[in-house]
Parts: structure tokens; C-alpha cells; sequence
């Protein structure tokens, strides 16, 4: 939404068009129905999920009109984010979530939509959810009240994050009159080190390029460190995407991404799944497709990440310290600076490896996964929660759940002295009852540590799940590659 | 059918930082209830300490910016969450135009869904704008003519803003996007029909309601 946006020319959008594609051309251009006015392209939706926060004035908004949903059978909703997330909850648990609770069970029986509600074992963070059951396929375009859709972009889906009216579109439409993304694309260059994982090299991305970089821009993540992340780290990529600013993001789909699908409740099976394994494997970038922008991310020396403000882009290695605001050169960001450690506390130059935390919060759709779990009880075993600090892990699904508890993951938690409670987007949106008291300190997996995010004046630092492990054992922002054993 | 936009009159509050995200605009403790007081809810936790009273210092807690119909703003207004609470407690509270010299792509397009006009200016009227404003605060009273894409502010001079052709018509009109997209209706059902044809994969029965109620 930028000046030169408005006159950019995209030369992709007719499917008959040929030359070089990006894989965001390929899935884009399958689901263009019309091109529109203003550089819009009226597309078609496949998957939709709901949830409960942004989905109630859309159904006022059918209502209202004399409306109907056009294909219920191609929307899902749950209830993740005023939710309860303590064990055994239900609807009524939280008295502040019965409403918009109500409202979501009654709209989706109304309208003959499937829910995945608190009594469902399906009940899950949208974007945990969404591609755990197999609802969200390489290849699809997906859309969802909540700025973290583009997730599913690590199966090489085109997830779309869209506001309560974009909702009521896709509901009474099945499509969405959307600006044309540009393409762009972030190459990571190198290996991880020990203990470095996605989300230490999307937080590190993130400073390096500003909390801006992404906007209007579909944006593919490549490289050899890409295609070396298992899945689970890919949806972590992605979730990220909105972090500074784009669209959505996408990573090529693979034999890895096939073998995640296979099997899943609404995957399809036998010769369909051949076919669209067929299919999905034509999901690449053209060696030579262009990049409105194009940047390279080295990994080699990325350390674990932790942010100091209270935008995503202030983040910085855990072995360094807290920057004087005075280094940035742009004057703006310099008082942005100034005022994000006036919020948080803290003194430049104070090393942000000891800083003490109140609380560390494991779970979200940015890392609630099986994998994430395993990650940080790896760093929980055997010891235990420090003093005075509150820590909890909040699976992303209630699958998740069930599948670290097969693991005995829940064991390891509750013996270090972690909370193991039902799945919600709980500390990350803190909507339901799990607020962050005012000026305590929360070293958090999930994706935002804006001011007031995880409740009124609370503090945030994000981080990977083995870095929170390691600092709700120590009670301070430590470095997870000191607890490691080699 | 919606309520038209084609100026807008009034006081132009002046929030002058980058990066404003919609936690901001509209803070989670304002989206627990389908009936929340949005206007009241707008900057809230900037607007009003702990015990809920007026911190004097924030720019619409001040004389005529109380009633403020125009936000004038840094770039990327609007980033972070998608809750487009965020336009509502803009609009509830009376701004029906926000002017920024970019914005984050899913406050846009919540903005224009709810006849608020999300107008961009380049940095030299940003900062001509902040000035005038200055120059003015007993009286900041601009006008933006959405067909004129003019801002005329209060010694009479005049700025410009970018909003795409098509988008400020149906501004002007009053559309409602719903009505527009069903006019393609037969495009919609005709894309769906190919789709099930060529991607059997990705509209089998595994997406038929009525297998799993």
C-alpha cells in the first residue's frame, strides 16, 4: 500500500500468460476467478477456518443482509482464543469467553459449518488445526479471521489472514477481492548451529530486514536451511510472515511435506492423493522468475534470538546486550528504540543474557507444536522451575496434547514444575484468563511482544521454546546452548 | 448499501510514531464482548491509566483533538493483528479518515469495508500536515475531498493523497463489496465446477459437511 503499489503492473495474473512463474504465481493464478479494478483479483477460497473472536459480526453481518453461506462445507471453525486453556475446561470455564463461546457454537449449527469446539478432539489453535486434521492442503488457498493464516504456507498453501468483513465475503462468496501480492523471496544460506532453531532464524530475519519489509508481498522462504527444516519448523516460518508485514509466506512443498500430509482426517486417499501428490509437485519457482524483492539471510552465525522491544524487529542475539537507541541512524527508530526500553525496563548496555523473568509461557501457533514441546522438555528434564517464576505449557491442539502425553512430555513438565494445561492461544493474545500481571517480565514462544499484548503492561521477550525451557529453570534469559549436553 | 464518504470535515489528530499496531488501536480487553464500547476502547491502554481516567498527555485526550474526525500518522499504520476492531473503534469514536504514508496491508482493506478512508500521503505532506497542525492547535480543522483526493487545511492550503480510483468510488457510492462479488456469481460456481473437475484431490467427499456433522 505504498505509492509505487498503486501503479505497479503485474504481468502473471492471466493464467494464459507464459514465462516464468513463482510458486506463489502457480497457486495464486489456479484460484483467480476475475481480475477486478485497482489491481484486485477476485479469488477463490478453499479452505476457510473460524474462530470465535472474529467471526460473531460477520454472522450479524449475513443476518442482517438476508444472507446465506454459500458453501458451508468448505469452512471449519474452532474455538482457541477465549478459551480456557485449564485442564478439564469447558465453554463456561472462563466466564468472560461464554459469549462469543455461544455465538460461535450457535452461528456454525445455524449455518451447518463444522465445529471444532472445546468438545471436540479436534479443538485446536486455528492454525494448528488447520493443517493437523488435513483440512489445509499444499496447493490450496486458505483464508482466516487472524493475521497468523499464512502458517499454512509452510505445506506450500497460500494462507490468507483477513478482518471480520473479508470473513462475512468469504462466507456469503467463497472468494476473497484482494490486492495481487508481489513476489518476494528470503534465501537461507548455511546450517543451524547447536540449539538454533526456525524461530531463531525468523527473529533474526526480522531485525535484519524491519518490521515493514514484507508489506504487500507474498514471500517465499528458500535455501538450504529451509529445505532442511522438518515441517513443523516450516509452519513456524510461516506463522511469522505477518511479523514484518507480509501478506502471507510460502515454502516450497516436498517429499517431507507429502509424507506430513499422508494420512490425515480430511487428506485425500488411494489415486486422489496420488493425483495430488502429482500435482503438488509441480509447486516450485521457475529458476528464473523474478522478485520484486530478494533478499539473503546467512545462518551460520545466527545465535539464539531474544527481543528487548516491543516490536519483533527488536531482537537480538542472547550473548550480546541490550543496544543504546542512540546506534540506530534513523532518527524514528531511534525513538521507537528510546521508548520500547523505557516500557520494558531496561538499560542499554545491560547483557541480555540474566535478565530475570516472572513468567515463560511454551505454547501458540507460532511454536505449540509436537516438535516445539519435545524441544523445550529436552531442556526441562530432570530439573526445575526457578523460584517465584510461573511457567506453563499450552499445547497448540488438543492433538498436540494427546501426542506429547503418549510421549510422556507431560511428565517431564509437571515434575520441573511447568503448568500442562489444555490447548487455546492462551498467554500470546492473553484474551482468556492467562494475563501477565502488570510490569511483569514474560519470556514467551509466541509471536508478539507488543506493549500491553500479554496484558496491561506486561513485558514480553520471544524467544524459541528451548530458550524459555532454559529460562524458566534458571529464572533469567540464559543462553540454551550452556544447558546443553553435547 | 453503505453510508457514503465523499469529505470529511473536522479536527486532525496527529499521532507522529511508525509501526502502530492494532493491540494498540484497540486493545484485547475491548474484543472480549460482541458489544464492547469500541470508542472508548480506541488507544485505550494509551488513552487511560489503570483506574480508567484520561491521561492528559495523550494527543486525543487534548482540547479540540477530542473530537478529532482525521488521524494523521506514521508509516505502516496498522500492523500486527488482523482485528478489525481496530477500524471500528476508529470509526466509533468519529475518525472517518486515517493519512499515513503506508499502511499494513489487512488494516487497509478493514478500513475501506467500513467506509473509513485509509488515505496516503508522501513524507513532505506528512511532515506539511504535522506542521500546519502545529500551527493551528486551537483550531486544527482540515478538510479531505475524497473525489478532489484533496486536504485542505486551515489557512487554505492544499495537500494531496493517493487512494486508488476504484476504491474511492466505492467509497463515494456507498458500496457494499458482498453486493459487487455476487454479480460474478456464475464466474464463482463455474470456478468451483472446473476446480472439482481438475483437483478431484482438493474437493472430494472429505469436505462434504454432511459426512461429518
Amino acid at each position: 500500500m505504498t505509492p509505487d503499489h498503486k501503479t505497479s503492473e503485474h504481468k502473471t495474473a492471466d493464467p494464459s500468460v507464459t514465462g516464468p512463474r513463482s510458486l506463489f504465481d502457480r497457486i495464486w493464478d489456479a484460484h483467480v476467478v476475475k481480475r477486478l479494478e485497482d489491481d484486485r483479483d477476485l479469488v477463490f477460497v478453499d479452505r476457510h477456518v473460524l474462530q470465535e473472536t472474529t467471526s460473531a459480526q460477520a454472522f450479524e453481518g449475513l443476518a442482517r443482509a438476508g444472507r446465506r453461506v454459500m458453501h458451508p462445507e468448505l469452512t471449519v471453525a474452532t474455538q482457541d482464543h477465549i478459551v480456557s486453556t485449564l485442564p478439564g475446561r469447558d465453554e463456561g470455564t472462563n466466564p468472560g469467553g461464554t459469549e462469543l463461546l455461544g455465538l460461535m457454537r450457535a452461528n456454525t449449527a445455524a449455518h451447518g459449518i463444522r465445529h471444532f469446539g472445546v468438545d471436540d478432539r479436534r479443538q485446536g489453535i486455528v492454525h494448528v488445526m488447520a493443517h493437523e486434521t488435513g483440512f489445509a492442503l499444499p496447493g490450496c488457498l486458505l483464508t482466516c479471521g487472524d493475521s497468523h493464516t499464512s502458517t499454512v504456507g509452510g505445506l506450500g498453501a497460500i494462507g490468507l489472514g483477513v478482518g471480520t468483513s473479508e470473513v462475512e465475503h468469504v462466507l456469503a462468496t467463497q472468494t476473497l477481492a484482494i490486492t495481487r501480492p508481489r513476489n518476494m523471496r528470503v534465501t537461507f544460506d548455511g546450517a543451524l548451529g547447536r540449539g538454533i532453531s526456525a524461530k531463531d532464524i525468523i527473529l533474526h530475519m526480522i531485525g535484519q530486514l524491519g518490521v515493514a519489509a514484507g508489506r504487500g508481498c507474498a514471500v517465499e522462504y528458500a535455501g538450504p536451511a529451509i529445505r532442511a527444516l522438518p515441517i513443523e519448523a516450516r509452519l513456524t516460518i510461516c506463522n511469522m510472515s505477518i511479523e514484518f508485514g507480509a501478506r502471507l509466506g510460502l515454502i516450497a512443498p516436498d517429499d517431507a511435506t507429502f509424507a506430513y500430509v499422508r494420512g490425515r482426517e480430511f487428506t485425500p486417499t488411494g489415486a486422489a492423493f496420488d493425483r495430488a501428490v502429482a500435482e503438488w509437485r509441480d509447486l516450485v519457482t521457475d529458476p528464473d522468475a523474478r522478485f520484486d524483492r530478494d533478499f539473503t539471510i546467512d545462518c551460520r552465525q545466527v545465535a539464539p534470538q531474544v527481543t528487548w522491544g516491543t516490536s519483533p524487529q527488536d531482537v537480538a542475539g542472547v550473548d550480546v546486550a541490550v543496544p543504546d537507541p542512540a546506534q540506530f541512524a534513523d532518527h524514528r527508530r531511534r525513538d521507537l528504540a528510546a521508548a520500547a526500553l523505557s516500557y520494558m525496563g531496561l538499560e542499554p548496555g545491560t547483557p541480555l543474557e540474566g535478565i530475570p523473568i516472572d513468567v515463560a509461557f511454551i505454547g501458540s501457533c507460532t511454536n505449540g507444536r509436537l516438535s516445539d514441546l519435545e524441544a523445550a522438555a529436552a531442556v526441562a528434564r530432570g530439573k526445575r522451575v526457578a523460584p517465584n517464576v510461573r511457567a506453563l505449557v499450552v499445547p497448540g491442539s488438543m492433538s498436540v496434547k494427546r501426542e506429547a502425553e503418549a510421549l510422556g512430555l507431560h511428565r517431564i513438565f509437571e515434575n520441573a514444575g511447568f503448568e500442562w494445561r489444555d490447548a487455546g492461544c492462551s498467554m500470546c493474545v492473553s484474551i482468556n484468563e492467562d494475563v501477565v500481571a502488570p510490569g511483569a517480565r514474560c519470556i514467551a514462544t509466541s509471536n508478539r511482544n507488543f506493549e500491553n499484548r500479554q496484558g496491561l503492561r506486561s513485558r514480553t521477550h520471544l524467544a524459541s521454546p528451548a530458550m524459555v525451557a532454559a529460562a524458566a529453570i534458571a529464572g533469567r534469559i540464559t543462553d540454551v546452548r550452556k544447558e546443553m549436553t553435547a | 448499501m453503505r453510508t457514503p464518504l465523499t469529505t470529511v470535515t473536522g479536527a486532525m489528530a496527529v499521532l507522529p510514531e511508525t509501526n502502530v499496531n492494532t493491540d494498540a488501536i484497540i486493545p484485547s480487553a475491548w474484543l472480549r464482548s460482541a458489544k464492547a464500547d469500541l470508542a472508548r476502547g480506541l488507544f485505550g491502554a494509551r488513552r487511560f491509566d489503570d483506574a480508567g481516567r484520561e491521561r492528559p498527555d495523550f494527543v486525543l485526550n487534548q482540547g479540540p483533538f477530542r473530537s478529532a474526525k482525521i488521524l494523521l500518522t506514521g508509516e505502516n499504520f496498522g500492523c500486527g493483528s488482523s482485528r478489525e476492531a481496530a477500524v471500528w473503534a476508529l470509526a466509533r469514536f468519529g475518525i472517518r479518515c486515517v493519512l499515513a504514508p503506508s499502511f499494513a496491508d489487512i488494516f487497509y482493506e478493514n478500513a475501506f469495508r467500513n467506509g473509513v478512508l485509509a488515505g496516503v500521503v508522501d513524507e513532505a505532506t506528512r511532515a506539511a500536515l504535522a506542521a500546519a497542525v502545529d500551527r493551528h492547535r486551537d483550531a486544527p480543522v482540515f478538510t479531505v475531498d475524497l473525489p478532489g483526493t484533496a486536504i485542505v487545511g486551515p489557512d487554505g492550503d492544499r495537500h494531496t493523497f493517493m487512494v486508488p480510483p476504484h476504491r474511492a468510488g466505492m467509497l463515494i457510492r456507498g458500496d457494499d463489496e458482498i453486493d459487487l462479488t455476487l454479480r460474478h456469481l456464475d464466474a464463482i460456481e463455474r470456478h468451483l465446477a472446473k476446480a472439482k473437475l481438475e483437483r478431484d484431490w482438493l474437493h472430494d467427499a472429505s469436505t462434504d459437511t454432511r459426512q461429518y456433522p
